[in-house]
């Protein structure tokens, strides 16, 4: 990768569907050679935002660069250098695994070379070899999914566009799909991946948060962590019913989650001693307590940036 | 690799993926063969112009021998079989109204007086005019002569024998089945690219395959020309069972006749894909082809002659490919023409096909929404 500059700028992009803002104003700064993850629940904007960025969408505001073409004008000639995994599996169930990537090298124009090369390359990688001629139809969730990657990267492209790649398949295949990524990665591809799993967004080199169409926060993952400006802290108690009224009268309270046998406690950051308050709330009620302070998760994170605005400030890294 | 070339590898990788699935898909690949030479028996045997055995009933008010001679004249034309006899008209017609016959006849008690006239109609014919056909078969009883005691036997006594002479039934296969192979062809060929970019969008596939270098125009191709060879095949079979089954004469030369069919094939499956590009779902995609299918088979000259519709739907019938192929169809199977003879319909054909790819590709963004 020696060009210059990062493998994707968005300004301001927007697009409604009818009365509702899917994405509203993004901006976005994506490096090369990184893999750059969207968090955000369902209808937060992450699909719709991956559908601009490689033309399939308009955006009615914004400007779009990818790789140094402007999308959508130019979103054509960039389809050699995007490799796109949808949310949902979009290879022919009634084609086999070898007749699916076959298409897919015609379509690219490989040349019987290249394809020959490539679909041997990607077989292997994916271990699909021994599937080559089962149909896509008979695959388990892992497997299609493992064939959707392979068909997203045939034809080597620089920029991998995956949306909500692991949604239908079991840990151990999310395990192994990102593992596939990491080593894409070293040899200088950029991803972009949209996940609603807090475990994948941690593995990102950077990440964006969506929520209700807005960016809410951005930066890498430990960063956005280190910054959060809420203070997090956990109550252990045998009464967790009890504790959890008594805690939802704290006016510095913002998110409270049960977490097994804890209490998981979000509270304002202009609180000066947030165990101590929640100690003091607690035993003011006769409840026994075990109260301390954790490190923020990244889903205290992701919590803190889809509050209320108002309430939460803007989450952003420094 | 060059611009051209790599067109015709995209457009062969789409024809390459629809012939593997079709081919997967037992039930369609059997309806390629099935259906076709269901049709051709149904509508080869069924469809008669000559209508006969029409169930009729009669009311004799006159009660005289010419009178039962009339009746029996008719009965002997074998174009109404008497079923009932009724007491009088109003029978007749609750006879028609209740559908047990679609002809009355009726035989006044002043019957022998207008035969001796010669002034007034001899007898009334009760129609039900709400079947076709039934009102020209009655046409053809009106005319039927009256054997006459009195004068000499008329002259055309002989009517029954001019009907047989005519051959009634081979002659309307000979009509048929050539313009059989458009109607059939028109039926298959409009669902299947109809269906073909619908199905893509409602499997989810679309959205994948907008993202890959493949062009509209190329994707229509693709999409299309696996269906010219399908419907090439259809053609072999309608016509063979009219030759085998109906000894439809080809007095043109057969491979003109393909040449045709290749043309208005591709044509059909062009306005099939335009639907396509239409409809969302499969369902639109089925009613849409209906709707392009029912007009193509009554206004394209197949059923009823061309010349006597108004000029408005006449228009509307040039921009069916099917007429301007029932053309072709009657000119080369019956007429022994040559395609130089042809080159009108062809010609016609042609920009259909060339137009209806052209709107098709335009339609299809590689977008969604």
């Amino acid at each position: 990768m020696t060009e210059p500059g990062p493998a994707i700028e968005a300004r301001g992009i927007t697009r409604r569907f009818g009365a509702v803002v899917a994405v509203n104003e993004v901006s976005l700064d994506i490096p090369r050679a990184q893999i750059y993850g969207f968090l955000g629940p369902n209808g937060s904007g992450k699909s719709t935002t991956i559908r601009m960025l490689c033309g399939l969408l308009l955006p009615q505001a914004g400007t779009i660069r990818v790789l140094g073409h402007e999308v959508p004008r130019e979103a054509e000639a960039l389809r050699r250098q995007i490799g796109y995994m949808t949310q949902k599996f979009s290879l022919w169930d009634d084609l086999t695994v070898l007749e699916n990537l076959r298409f897919m090298a015609r379509a690219y124009t490989l040349g019987t070379e290249r394809s020959a090369r490539r679909i041997a390359a990607v077989l292997e990688e994916y271990r699909l070899g021994e599937l080559r001629d089962r149909l896509a139809a008979e695959m388990s969730g892992g497997q299609r999914q493992r064939l959707a990657l392979a068909t997203a990267t045939l034809h080597e492209p620089p920029l991998l566009m995956l949306d909500e790649p692991t949604s239908a398949v079991d840990p151990q295949s999310r395990r192994d799909f990102w593992e596939s990524l990491f080593a894409l990665v070293a040899r200088g591809t950029t991803i972009l991946v949209s996940t609603h799993y807090m475990d994948e967004a941690e593995r990102c080199h950077r990440l964006a948060i969506l929520s209700e169409g807005r960016l809410v926060a951005e930066g890498e993952p430990a960063t956005l962590m280190d910054g959060l400006p809420l203070h997090v802290v956990e109550v252990k108690t045998g009464a967790i019913e009890a504790a959890r009224r008594e805690l939802h009268r704290l006016p510095a309270m913002r998110s409270l989650a049960q977490l097994g046998l804890r209490l998981h406690v979000l509270l304002d950051n202009g609180v000066a001693d947030p165990a101590g308050l929640v100690r003091a709330a607690l035993s003011a009620a006769g409840i026994d307590a075990e109260v301390l302070l954790a490190r923020a998760s990244l889903e205290d994170v992701f919590v803190a940036a889809t509050l209320p605005r108002a309430a939460a400030g803007t989450g952003a890294a420094p | 690799m060059s611009a051209a070339a790599e067109f015709f590898q995209r457009v062969a990788a789409v024809a390459g993926k629809e012939v593997r699935q079709l081919r997967r898909d037992r039930l369609t690949a059997g309806m390629i063969f099935g259906v076709p030479l269901l049709l051709i028996l149904i509508f080869g045997y069924g469809i008669n112009f000559d209508v006969r055995h029409l169930r009729a009933a009669w009311a004799d008010d006159a009660n005289s021998s010419g009178s039962r001679a009339l009746v029996a004249d008719i009965a002997a034309s074998q174009v109404v079989d008497f079923v009932a006899r009724a007491r009088g008209p109003e029978e007749l017609r609750r006879l028609i109204a209740s559908g047990e016959v679609s002809v009355g006849l009726y035989l006044p008690p002043d019957f022998e007086r207008r035969r001796l006239g010669g002034e007034r109609a001899l007898a009334q014919l009760f129609i039900d005019g709400s079947e076709p056909g039934v009102e020209a078969a009655a046409r053809a009883l009106a005319g039927i002569p009256v054997r006459d005691r009195l004068t000499a036997p008329l002259r055309r006594t002989a009517t029954l024998e001019v009907l047989t002479e005519y051959n009634p039934e081979r002659r309307t296969a000979v009509q048929i089945v050539p313009a059989l192979i458009g109607v059939i062809l028109t039926m298959t060929m409009v669902v299947f690219t109809a269906i073909a970019l619908v199905r893509e969008r409602e499997r989810g596939n679309l959205e994948l395959l907008i993202t890959t270098p493949v062009r509209p125009v190329e994707l229509m191709l693709g999409k299309l020309l696996p269906y010219v060879a399908v419907g090439l095949v259809q053609t072999s079979i309608v016509l063979g069972a009219g030759v085998l089954l109906f000894q439809v004469p080809v007095n043109g030369s057969v491979a003109q006749l393909y040449a045709g069919a290749t043309l208005f094939i591709a044509a059909t499956l062009a306005l099939g894909l335009l639907i396509s590009t239409v409809a969302r779902t499969q369902f639109q995609a089925m009613q849409l082809g209906y709707f392009v299918m029912l007009p193509s088979i009554l206004l394209s000259g197949f059923m009823f002659p061309f010349e006597g519709m108004p000029v408005a739907v006449q228009w509307l019938a040039q921009a069916l490919p099917l007429t301007h192929f029932n053309d072709i169809l009657r000119g080369v199977i019956l007429r022994g023409a040559s395609l130089g003879d042809m080159s009108r319909p062809l010609l016609k054909l042609t920009a259909f096909f060339v137009v209806a790819v052209a709107v098709a590709a335009m339609r299809f963004r590689k977008r969604l929404g």
